[in-house]
């Protein structure tokens, strides 16, 4: 993107990192994945660590993902982008690795590879985008769809009695002694973006630790497949999904290290 | 009060209005024309951006690119209008 020239004493405090390319994405609009995206890139951007970060793209709504960022990027098979993570850093220990993966992907169809590599302690960063809904099939339930929401496939709500609870795969994770850091955020205000944004750094410092598995949950909207507006899709987010996934950190290093 | 200013990627907007509703100052404001994609984008209404940087961190696709004034700057000038 061309910018213009910085005029009569301003100086630019804000740009598009360097790691993000050009492509314009193709989510949809208000869609938290890329704030996600840009949070990821400039951490990297400022560790200056860009020719030695490996990103596994998922299969879901970001499945271009190397599209974006411009680190080497794997797609990886659906569900399995924590196996193959997990490959690439034993093989490349000195890279910094992550994945990115939806809650379709790694709470529905990858549980046991997620649920194994954290336990298994492997040193990479796993961020976890839920937002409640396949958002890239049309917005039908994933196992973190809440109680009563409505989706394609739960037209009535979802119902405890045929579909089960809500699986919150990052409480789970918290149990493993695999896992270093794990942490629950989200996107929908300034505040947030930037707590985030100190959480990726962290993880990404940790993984020189050598200690085991960083995970970020990034609480997030889909606009579309929740049928609202980017705004109503973040106020209904706030009321409904926080108290279901309170946002904060769950376990931090000093916890696991004594 | 510092002066800031936005840029914003007319072609990369897409219009969701996060900025909008993130701006303390409601300077941003969705412009009348659409852009290449068909979507209305968002274009600086009221000339009172501090360069907060709000807008930029809630925006997905990363179209807003975010100028501030100097410090010695913006003092230089506040001691000018004082001597004035």
């Amino acid at each position: 993107m061309k910018l213009p020239p910085i005029t009569n004493g301003f100086e630019i405090v804000y740009k598009k990192p360097d790691t993000l390319t050009d492509t314009p994405m193709h989510y949809c609009p208000g869609c938290g994945h890329g704030v996600v995206h840009r949070v990821l890139m400039e951490v990297v951007d400022e560790m200056k660590i860009q020719d030695k970060t490996i990103g596994v793209a998922p299969v879901g709504c970001s499945v271009f993902a190397y599209n974006y960022m411009n680190v080497d990027m794997q797609e990886a098979a659906h569900g399995r982008a924590t196996a193959v993570a997990t490959g690439i850093k034993r093989v490349l220990p000195d890279r910094f690795v992550f994945t990115y993966q939806g809650d379709g992907d790694l709470a529905a169809i990858g549980t046991g590879e997620t649920v194994h590599t954290v336990n298994r302690g492997e040193n990479i960063l796993i961020v976890f985008i839920n937002n409640g809904v396949y958002g890239m099939t049309g917005g039908q339930m994933a196992p973190t769809t809440l109680l009563g929401m409505k989706t394609t496939t739960s037209p009535y709500g979802r119902e405890a009695a045929s579909a089960g609870f809500p699986l919150k795969i990052t409480n789970l994770i918290t149990q493993l002694p695999g896992a270093l850091y794990v942490t629950r955020q989200a996107v929908h205000e300034p505040n947030a973006v930037r707590r985030l944004k100190k959480a990726v750094r962290l993880a990404f410092e940790y993984q020189l630790l050598k200690k085991g598995t960083c995970f970020i949950e990034v609480v997030s909207n889909c606009p579309s497949g929740w049928k609202m507006t980017p705004q109503e899709s973040n106020k209904w987010m706030e009321e409904n999904m926080f108290p279901m996934y309170p946002l904060g950190d769950l376990k931090v290093p000093s916890q696991t290290m004594n | 009060m510092i002066r800031g200013k936005v840029v914003i990627a007319q072609d990369i907007c897409k219009g969701c209005e996060l900025c909008i509703t993130s701006c303390p100052q409601e300077s941003l404001g969705l412009s009348d024309k659409i852009n290449i994609k068909g979507y209305r984008f968002v274009e600086l209404v009221k000339d009172n951006c501090t360069g907060c940087v709000n807008c930029a961190l809630v925006c997905p696709d990363a179209a807003i690119t975010v100028y501030r004034q100097r410090k010695e700057v913006f003092k230089a000038n506040q001691n000018m209008k004082k001597a004035v």
